[in-house]
Order: C-alpha cells, then sequence, then structure tokens
C-alpha cells in the first residue's frame, strides 16, 4: 500500500466541536446569563458547520486522488508505546470515513440548528449544547481514529454523550433510570468490544506484529487464517467478540433493548443519537474491518441472521405502538437490522449506503415527530392526534416524504438502499432466498406501521382536547428550514446508488477502494428487476392495509389484535415481555448476589463469634454439670469470665476479629500442610 | 569501612521534617498550627526533588540492604505526592474536627518514611522495619479523631489484625532465614535459583508465609475483612492515604519480593495468587455495588483495584512488573481526587458520606461535579482517563503473559463496576436535596488538591507513554 498523504486539518474536523463544547461546558451557564441563548448556540453551531466544510474540503481533496490511493492521515501524537505495541492519536480518512464524517457534520449540523428552535424554552440550553458538541466530537473520533483502540475511545464517548443526554431531563426519575439502562447495557457490548480488541493484538502480537492500526491489521490480516484458540478460529472469535460490541451500540439482539427507553431523551437528541449518527456505529465498525469480517463466513452468518431477525423482530412491536416516538425507535432498531443484513451478506457499500439514506430519512422523521410534539404540548400518544395536516403543512409534508422513503416507494432514497441490501441477501455468496423473504415481509410491515403512524398522525378529525387544538401551530423556520432540506436529501441520496438495472452505483463506486470490486453477479438483470417489484408489492400491500384501517376505516384494526385470542397482539404491544425476563434474570440476580455478599461481609465475623460464643457457653455449660461437685467455684467463674469476655467484645466489636483471626490461621496453618503434604 | 549514605536521603529528609514539626508544634500556638502543614508540605516537596535528582543512580548501602535504584526512586515520588496531596486536603479536616494537627502530620511523615524503606529494602529485616514504621503511623492515625467511637474501633481493629498479620511475615522471614541462612534478598534468591526445585520445606512454609502477611496488607481476599472497617472509621483523608500509599508500599514488597526475587519459585505461589487476584476482584466489585455510603463504596472499590494490581503480579517480569508500577502511578490521583472530593463535602462535625448526601452536588458545584466524574469514571476504566490506559496495561500484560483469562474476567469486572460508580454521578447531576459542598474560599487547599488529582487523571490517561517508559525502566533497575 503506498504511503498515505499527511495533512494537518483533519485534526480540526474532529477538534473543532470539542473546543465548542469546552467552551459551552466552562463559561456556558455565565455566557447564557449575560448575553443570552443566541450566543450559546452561534458557539455550538459555528464548530460543526467549520467541521463540515472541513469535511467537504476532505472530499474534494479526496476525489482529486487516485481511486486507490485515497486516504489522508493526520498524526498528532504517540498516545501508547510499549514493548511491541505502538499507538497514535492519528486521524484518518478513506472513502468509507469521508461518508460517515459527512453524515455526521452534515446531517449533525441540521440537527443542531434544529435544536435551537426545539430547545428554546429550556433554561439548561447551555447544558444541552454541551453535550451535544461533545457527542459530535466523540463521534467523529470514532469514524476518524486510525486505530481501534481510538475507535473504542469514541465508542465510549459516545455511550457517555448518550447517556447524559438521555436523561438530560433528570427531574423525572424515569428519564435517569433509561439513561442508566442505556450506559449498563451499552458497557456489556463493549466488553465484547475490547476482547475482540485484545485478540486481535494478542494474535499478531504472537507473530511479531501486534498492532491495533487498520492499516497495518489489513496488511497482516492474512496472519490470522488458520489460528486457532478455545476452539475457534482466531478470526471467527474476534469478529464474533466485535459483533457484541455492535449489538450493544446499534441496538441489536439482545442488546436492543435499551433503544427504545433512549427515547426520554430531547427529540433532537434521539433525531442524532439515536437514529442517524451513534446507532450506525455498530454498522461502520464491520464495515471498517470487513477484511476481518469476510474471512470468518461463520460471523457473517450470525450477523445476517441477527441483523434480519431484529429487523422483523422490532417490526412486529412497532406495529402495536402508540407513542410516535416509540413507533420510530423500533422502525430504528429494524432498519439497523437491514444494515446489518447488508453487511452480514458481505454487501458492505450496500449497508452503508442504507446507513446514509436512512440517516436522512429517519433524522427527518424524527425531528417532524418532535415538531409535532412541540405542537401539540409534549404529547406523544398517537391516539390523541390526527389532523394535523392542515395546521401543520411543512411538518406534515417533510413527514409524509420520509415515510415514503422508509416504506421503500420507488424512486425515493429508501427504495434504492434497501432494495439493494434485499438483492445482495438474495443473490450474494453469502445469501439466500430464505434471507430475502424474511427481509421482504419486513419491508411490507414496515410500510404498514410507517403509514398506520402518517395516517394517525396527520389525517382523519382531530382527538386531542379542545385546549391542544386551539394552540396548535407550524414550527418555527428554524425547525421547518432542517426538515425540508433532509427531505430533500431523503429523497436524493438515493440516487447516487443506482441500481445496477438503472445504470449502476457511483456509491458503490466511491466505495471500491475500501471493499474491492463487489463480486460479478451471476445472475442477469431480469431477476433483480424481477424482485424489485415483488418487494415493492409487498410494501403496497402493507401501505393498502394501513390505509384501509387507519383512513377509510374499512377495516377494524380489531380483526387483527383479536387474531389468535389476542394473544400475538398483547406479545407485540409488550414487546415481548423481554423487558421484564431482564429484570428478573440480569439486574435482580446481580444485586441479590451483591446484597448476599455483603450480607456474609458483614455476618460472617459475628456468626463465628456468636458461634464460637456458644460454643465455650455449651463447652463450660457441659463442664459444669460434670465437674458440678468438684470443683464448681472455679468452673463457674470460667463460665462466667467467657460470658462477660465474649458479651463485653461482642459490644466493641473488636472481639470478633479473635475468632476470625483464629479462623485465618487455622486455615493457613492447613494450607501450608496439605501443600506440604502433596509437594512431598 | 565507609558507609554510602546516599540511599538515605530521601527517607532522612522526610524523617527531618517530622522531627522539626513535633519539635515547633511544641512552641506554636494554637491558631499558628497551620503553618506546620506547609512545613511538611516543603519538607516532602524537597524530599521529591531530591529523589528526582537521584533518578538513575544505582547505589547500595549497609551491605546492600538498601538500595537506591530507580524502582525505589519511583515508588518514594508515589509516596510523597501521595502524602503531600494528603496533607493538602486534610488542612480544613483538621480544622473542623479537632484531631491534634502536630501529630497528624508528624505521623504521615513517619509512615511515608517507613514507605520509602519498604520500597528500597532489599533486605527481608529492613523490609519489616519499614512495614512496621509505617504502619504504626498508621494504626495512630486511624483512631487520631478521639470523640469518635467508630474511629477508635477501627483502630483498634486495624492495630490486632496487622499484628496479625506481621506476625506471618515475621514467621515467615524466620523460616527462610532459617533454610537460607540470610534474609538478603538477593542471597535468597541465589539460593532459590542454585538449589532449582530441590527447596527445603522451610524456605516454602516461608514463602506462603510472607505471601499471606503481604496478601493481608493489601487486603486480597480472604484477608479483605478488615479493610471496610478501618477505612470507614478512619479520618476520611487516612483512608485515602491507606488506600493509596500503604497499598502502593506493599505492593513495592510484591514486585520486588515476588515479581523479582521469588520468580524462581513462582511455580510455588502463582497458582494461588492467580485465584486470589481474580476473587478479590470480583468480591470487591460485587459487595461495593451493595454499599450506600460511598467512602465505604471506596473502600469495597480499593479491594477491587488490589485484585486489579493483583493481575500484574500474576503476569510476572517485565509486563507484568511495569503494568502493575504503572497502574499503582494512575490509580494515586484518582482515588485521591475522589476521597479529596468526599472531604469537600464535609460540613462541621458531619461526615457526609452518603450516596444521597451526593445529590445534586453537580448542580451547585459543577467543579466538584465534574472532578468527582472524571474520578469515577477513571475508577471504572473509561477511556481515555489514566484508569483506562492502567487497565490497558495491566489486562494487555497477563494477554502476553498467557493469563487471557484474567485480562477477561478483569474486563468483566470493570464492567460491573460501572454499576456502582455511575452511581455517584446520577446522584450528582439528576437529583437533588443532597448537602452544601464547602466552597472554595473555605477549603483552597482542598481545591489545590482536588485540581491536581484531576491534571494526573486526566494527563496519565491522554498523555501516558513517558510515564509508561519512566515505569519500565524502573522496573527494570531491579536487581
Amino acid at each position: 500500500m503506498d504511503q498515505p498523504i499527511q495533512t494537518d486539518y483533519l485534526r480540526w474536523i474532529v477538534l473543532l466541536p470539542l473546543l465548542g463544547a469546552a467552551t459551552n461546558g466552562l463559561l456556558g451557564a455565565q455566557l447564557q446569563k449575560r448575553f443570552g441563548k443566541g450566543l450559546i448556540s452561534t458557539i455550538a453551531i459555528a464548530p460543526v458547520l467549520g467541521s463540515f466544510l472541513l469535511s467537504v474540503r476532505a472530499l474534494f481533496d479526496l476525489v482529486a486522488l487516485q481511486p486507490e490511493q485515497r486516504f489522508l492521515i493526520d498524526r498528532l501524537y504517540t498516545w501508547i508505546t510499549t514493548g511491541s505495541l505502538n499507538v497514535d492519536v492519528a486521524f484518518w480518512i478513506d472513502p468509507l470515513s469521508a461518508v460517515m464524517i459527512l453524515v455526521v457534520t452534515g446531517i449533525g449540523g441540521l440537527i443542531h440548528i434544529y435544536s435551537i428552535g426545539y430547545m428554546h424554552d429550556d433554561n439548561s440550553y447551555w447544558r444541552f449544547f454541551t453535550f451535544l458538541n461533545l457527542f459530535t466530537f466523540a463521534m467523529l473520533l470514532l469514524v476518524t481514529g486510525d486505530n481501534l483502540l481510538l475507535v473504542f475511545v469514541g465508542w465510549e464517548g459516545v455511550g457517555l454523550c448518550s447517556y447524559a443526554l438521555i436523561g438530560f431531563w433528570y427531574q423525572d426519575h424515569v428519564n435517569t433510570t433509561a439513561g442508566n439502562k442505556a450506559f449498563i447495557v451499552n458497557r456489556v457490548g463493549d466488553f465484547g468490544f475490547i476482547l475482540g480488541i485484545f485478540l486481535i493484538f494478542w494474535t499478531l502480537d504472537h507473530q511479531g506484529h501486534g498492532t491495533v492500526s487498520f492499516r497495518e491489521i489489513q496488511k497482516f490480516a492474512s496472519l490470522l487464517k488458520n489460528q486457532e484458540i478455545w476452539g475457534g478460529g482466531v478470526a471467527t472469535l474476534a469478529t464474533l467478540f466485535l459483533f457484541v460490541g455492535a449489538t450493544g451500540k446499534s441496538a441489536q439482539i439482545p442488546l436492543y433493548v435499551w433503544l427504545p427507553d433512549a427515547m426520554q431523551g430531547p427529540t433532537p437528541v434521539s433525531a442524532l443519537i439515536h437514529a442517524a449518527t451513534m446507532v450506525t456505529a455498530g454498522v461502520y465498525m464491520i464495515a471498517r474491518l470487513h477484511f476481518l469480517y469476510s474471512m470468518a463466513p461463520l460471523t457473517l452468518e450470525v450477523v445476517a441472521v441477527i441483523g434480519v431477525a431484529t429487523a422483523l423482530f422490532a417490526a412486529t412491536i412497532a406495529l402495536t405502538q402508540n407513542d410516535i416516538k416509540r413507533v420510530l425507535a423500533y422502525s430504528t432498531i429494524s432498519q439497523l437490522g437491514y444494515m446489518f443484513l447488508g453487511a452480514g451478506v458481505a454487501a458492505y457499500g450496500a449497508a452503508i449506503f442504507h446507513l446514509m439514506t436512512h440517516a436522512f430519512f429517519k433524522a427527518c422523521l424524527f425531528l417532524g415527530s418532535g415538531s409535532v410534539i412541540h405542537a401539540m404540548g409534549g404529547e406523544q400518544d398517537m391516539g390523541k392526534m390526527g389532523g394535523l395536516r392542515s395546521a401543520m403543512p411543512y411538518t406534515f409534508w417533510t413527514f409524509a416524504i420520509s415515510v415514503l422513503a422508509i416504506a421503500g416507494t420507488p424512486l425515493t432514497g429508501g427504495f434504492f438502499s434497501k432494495d439493494e441490501i434485499l438483492w445482495q441477501a438474495f443473490s450474494s455468496a453469502h445469501g439466500s432466498p430464505l434471507l430475502w423473504s424474511l427481509g421482504v415481509v419486513g419491508a411490507g410491515l414496515t410500510a404498514f406501521y410507517m403509514f398506520r403512524q402518517l395516517f394517525l398522525v396527520f389525517f382523519g378529525n382531530s382527538r386531542a382536547d379542545h385546549h391542544t387544538q386551539e394552540h396548535l401551530h407550524e414550527s418555527p423556520k428554524v425547525m421547518t428550514v432542517p426538515l425540508v432540506i433532509l427531505a430533500i436529501g431523503s429523497i436524493a441520496a438515493g440516487w447516487i446508488g443506482l441500481p445496477e438495472v438503472f445504470g449502476g452505483s457511483q456509491f458503490a463506486e466511491w466505495l471500491e477502494p475500501v471493499f474491492g470490486k463487489p463480486h460479478e453477479m451471476a445472475a442477469s438483470e431480469g431477476p433483480e428487476l424481477l424482485l424489485m417489484i415483488c418487494s415493492v408489492a409487498v410494501a403496497a400491500v402493507g401501505f393498502f392495509i394501513a390505509y384501509l384501517m387507519y383512513y377509510r376505516g374499512a377495516l377494524a384494526p380489531e380483526r387483527f389484535s383479536s387474531l389468535a385470542g389476542g394473544a400475538l397482539y398483547r406479545l407485540f404491544y409488550n414487546k415481548y415481555y423481554v423487558d421484564e425476563i431482564y429484570q428478573a434474570i440480569f439486574v435482580r440476580g446481580t444485586l441479590l448476589l451483591a446484597r448476599t455478599g455483603a450480607w456474609i461481609d458483614q455476618h460472617i465475623i459475628d456468626f463465628i463469634v456468636d458461634g464460637s460464643a456458644k460454643t465455650t457457653a455449651y463447652i463450660s455449660w457441659f463442664n459444669g454439670l460434670f465437674d458440678n461437685y468438684v470443683i464448681d467455684g472455679i468452673v463457674n467463674a470460667l463460665a462466667n469470665i467467657t460470658f462477660w469476655a465474649g458479651g463485653k467484645f461482642r459490644k466493641v466489636q473488636t472481639g470478633n476479629i479473635n475468632s476470625y483471626l483464629y479462623v485465618i490461621l487455622g486455615a493457613v496453618v492447613l494450607a501450608i500442610i496439605v501443600r506440604l503434604r502433596y509437594s512431598s | 569501612m565507609e558507609t554510602n549514605l546516599t540511599p538515605l536521603l530521601p527517607a532522612a529528609e522526610v524523617t527531618l521534617t517530622a522531627l522539626t514539626v513535633l519539635l515547633l508544634d511544641l512552641f506554636l500556638r494554637e491558631e499558628e498550627k497551620g503553618f506546620l502543614a506547609w512545613i511538611s508540605v516543603t519538607g516532602l516537596a524537597l524530599a521529591a526533588g531530591m529523589a528526582f535528582f537521584l533518578w538513575g543512580s544505582q547505589e547500595g548501602a549497609f551491605r546492600n540492604t538498601l538500595l537506591l535504584d530507580d524502582f525505589a526512586l519511583f515508588f518514594t515520588e508515589i509516596f510523597l505526592g501521595t502524602a503531600l496531596l494528603t496533607i493538602l486536603s486534610s488542612i480544613h479536616y483538621l480544622r473542623e474536627t479537632n484531631i491534634r494537627s502536630g501529630e497528624y502530620y508528624a505521623l504521615i511523615l513517619f509512615s511515608t518514611t517507613g514507605m520509602i524503606l519498604m520500597a528500597a529494602a532489599n533486605d527481608l529485616i529492613l523490609f519489616f522495619l519499614g512495614l512496621e514504621t509505617m504502619s504504626v503511623g498508621v494504626y495512630i492515625l486511624t483512631g487520631m479523631w478521639r470523640e469518635r467511637v467508630e474511629a477508635s474501633e477501627a483502630a483498634m481493629k486495624y492495630f490486632l489484625i496487622g499484628a496479625f498479620a506481621t506476625g506471618f511475615l515475621l514467621y515467615g522471614i524466620a523460616l527462610i532465614f532459617g533454610a537460607t541462612g540470610s534474609t538478603n534478598l538477593t542471597r535468597i534468591s541465589f539460593f532459590l535459583s542454585l538449589s532449582f526445585h530441590q527447596w527445603p520445606l522451610l524456605v516454602i512454609a516461608g514463602v506462603y508465609l510472607v505471601f499471606i502477611g503481604l496478601a493481608f496488607k493489601i487486603g486480597a481476599f480472604p484477608f479483605h475483612f478488615w479493610v471496610p472497617d478501618v477505612y470507614e472509621g478512619a479520618p476520611t483523608p487516612i483512608t485515602g492515604f491507606m488506600s493509596v500509599a500503604v497499598k502502593a508500599a506493599a505492593f513495592a514488597g510484591w514486585a520486588r519480593i515476588f515479581v523479582h526475587q521469588f520468580s524462581v519459585v513462582e511455580h510455588e505461589w502463582g497458582v494461588p495468587l492467580h485465584a486470589l487476584a481474580i476473587l478479590t476482584m470480583t468480591v470487591g466489585n460485587l459487595l461495593a455495588i451493595a454499599q450506600s455510603s460511598v467512602k465505604r463504596m471506596l473502600a469495597y472499590s480499593s479491594i477491587a483495584h488490589a485484585g486489579y494490581l493483583l493481575i500484574g503480579v500474576v503476569a510476572g517480569k517485565e509486563p507484568g512488573g511495569s503494568a502493575l508500577l504503572f497502574y499503582l502511578l494512575a490509580y494515586a490521583p484518582m482515588t485521591l481526587g475522589a476521597f479529596a472530593v468526599l472531604l469537600a463535602l464535609k460540613d462541621g462535625e458531619k461526615d457526609n458520606e452518603s450516596y444521597d448526601d451526593f445529590a445534586g452536588v453537580g448542580l451547585k458545584r459543577p467543579f466538584l461535579g465534574m472532578a468527582m466524574s472524571i474520578f469515577m469514571l477513571s475508577l471504572a476504566g473509561f477511556p481515555p482517563l489514566s484508569g483506562f490506559t492502567g487497565k490497558f496495561y495491566l489486562f494487555r500484560s497477563a494477554i502476553v503473559s498467557g493469563y487471557t483469562d484474567l485480562a477477561i474476567i478483569g474486563a468483566l469486572n470493570s464492567l460491573l463496576s460501572v454499576i456502582y460508580y455511575l452511581r455517584v454521578i446520577v446522584k450528582m447531576y439528576m437529583e437533588q436535596g443532597g448537602v452544601e459542598a464547602q466552597p472554595f474560599a473555605k477549603a483552597p487547599c482542598l481545591y489545590v488538591a482536588i485540581v491536581i488529582a484531576v491534571l494526573g487523571t486526566v494527563g496519565l490517561g491522554l498523555l501516558p507513554a513517558r510515564a509508561l517508559s519512566l515505569s519500565g525502566v524502573s522496573y527494570l533497575s531491579l536487581r
């Protein structure tokens, strides 16, 4: 591989938002008091825009290079040096991370602007923007870090910011609990992630090339072949561990449980962190390490199965939810499932493509729902909405466009990217008709629940109370303009990745230097078109049912919800009771263990002391009985002294030390005797 | 015979300062006692500077019973720094309680002297002397707040357990002496390598007894029962001092005696220590979850950290040894900082040490909240703070030496620890109704100590390269 081109502006893409966060974090409270909220948002938004412009510059710099030489690097300093391991603080940009930084700074920037309006009445305005900036910094670190360890720093950083922002309105206890849940569930995933890093490092180190840098891992990846550990290939195990990390961060089965609760955070946070950027980190990580994943067919299979299972599972839950944001949350989990399905059939480019289009339409949907919630005075129950179309034209149109996109309506962004994944799931060497058909069913469900939401919120008669109806209003420009831009993006973003049938994807071509040439399709264009028509037809059925149920009212929802005695509906509505099961097993389990341990720790000494005091008492009693007539005076005195001492010592609590020490002494002597016996 | 006294310099300097403090204490009026703190700080700083200039020397005194190598100097700097931060954060505490400051500072200095000797001792007897010098000082410090029953109880417990543990140690030393005819570590290790695998039972029994004595001192499972009670009963600055400096001194023993000199008999002590490391961190972390007092939680957390540190001892050799040294260095600022923040909540006679007292601190005192969050996250091993880099090196050393299980269990444990460290942050930022913390104006030195700790925690996380190379050099200076 050629030497990468050294630059010195990449660092600013990452560091500018940190600068904003530091300024607002340290001085925000005073600045807000003295100069008002305008200054706070300027301090926060300017760096993100700066990063965006620099990202565009990086993009142009990349375009100017030969495709196979497209990477820039900016090395700051050496972070860790020890023996065989050298870790730099260095940022690098190749076509893959270029896409990511543009998404993060571009869509992130729009969400920052939207927040000016959404958070306007909040007193902790400065705190909000501090964390938003800090998040942007961590996320940029994650996607530009040139080695696994640096990525891990970003990985943990985004988790921390996500935690702080979910619990942003900490006055409500529900919110802080949701934040904790997100943090701790994520740490479970991070455990897998760090183990994966260790495993890769360790194996390479044994062969004399200990490294965590991506480029070097790629260079030496072949060394991992045929290496075995714990009865499995190292590549398989390491990628599986890393995938555990991905299931945590990207909310896949079994670690998805935190994301729906994360909706407790302010809506811009849901849009930025829990839809457009952070939750896609797992997909990015797999794409980044695609060379390892491609070496581990078993892992790929697991990724694909988990992906499609999550896509279906979350979609079924979304069918029945009534909270406007929860529907979107489950839809996000489901869409992330599609991305993993794409990655799992080794169609990394398709996964990243869906990641990008999804960022547009899901951010737009979330921000639109935020606009609705804003207008409804904080109401999130779709059962109390309806008929908002006329009052909020901008919100309605942008929301509708994004719904069209996510449902896979032809010629929208979601259509192209989802179809690319489905086509790959069918035709790739790792794909199968089964994966494809499950994916198509999920697409049908998606169309149903998204149109259900659209009809419930914007059509029909208003079900809100009189007071709310009077206060209905369109959101200010600062909120609607980002919506419009995102809606345009939801359509336009798809057109850079046209399917083979329609002339081929520029997007895939752009990513080619990273992922290599997409494998030649054996099948001709015929099946691709056929499959496409199939999935569109299924989605249309989903739309049509939603239309009949919630627009025309021709079909009563009860006819479905009462299927199988309503058991199915209850199962979906209660999210398969997974939260309850986790609570019972893991949370209660850990607490029980901890409390029992603490109890033993505190009482063991007392127990031993009581035991020894009682034993002494029994012995003296026995002695007393035996020798009653011989030396009863002395015995009584002895017994009395024992009792007296025992009582005294127990009060001061130093007495129990005695017994503890005796026990330890006995155990030690015993251990040494045993040890010596066995050695000789 | 000409005696080289250079190796004694840092210890002598600290002793001299202690004596000065004791002497001046007689002549100063009550309101002038604050001066003593500054004398102690100056003395410590001088000693630290001395150690800095002696860096790189390789000398011995008293027939090499006392060594002046980079290893000893590295630990000396840790002890001096810890003592310095402890004194800075004690000034406010002493004013609020009526602990007599003269004795208090002098005792801290005396036990620091003991620690320095422990780290420099190349002879089991001298090590024992250092240990006793340190311990006696700390016993008294634990019970110094005489009006508090808990303090006296803790001191009594600590003393009894400590004496007991020393008993093991001393008996072990006696057995080793009986078998090898020497208490000098170099000669013992020479003897051990000569009679390879043919060691007399006496030596092995002696090694085990020394092992147990040192396990007591670091509070490893199952010798940890005293830790929570003693740590909770002691005055809070002393708790910080104990959980950092006393522990580091004991680990200096582990590093020099076991990792280095007894490495020949490693298969004897390696396996039990391996089990002990796993149990210690797991038990410490599990029990910390159930606590309702932050001080007690920190006590269990320090047990857990002893477990992490034992990973370095088990891993052994250069990777394990230098990772151990680096982790001790990284562990010092974050732990001392956490105790310092705890001290900032003290109000008059009342120690506010429960989780509930922390409620809302982050909003009322943003600086304290931020500092405590940094310490908690660092203790939990969050990047890019010192706790992360430290753990990373430790786990890496385990992996490099083939103890993958220790790395995995260690990582799992640090996951578990998040539960209780996070609770402090949640309390500080997301609940209200706790106590008012001291403002800067009332306890400036405490704040200075916290700032230093924050800088250390962040600095060792972001720029660990130099500190790591120093700890590597220090470990390799062992002969």
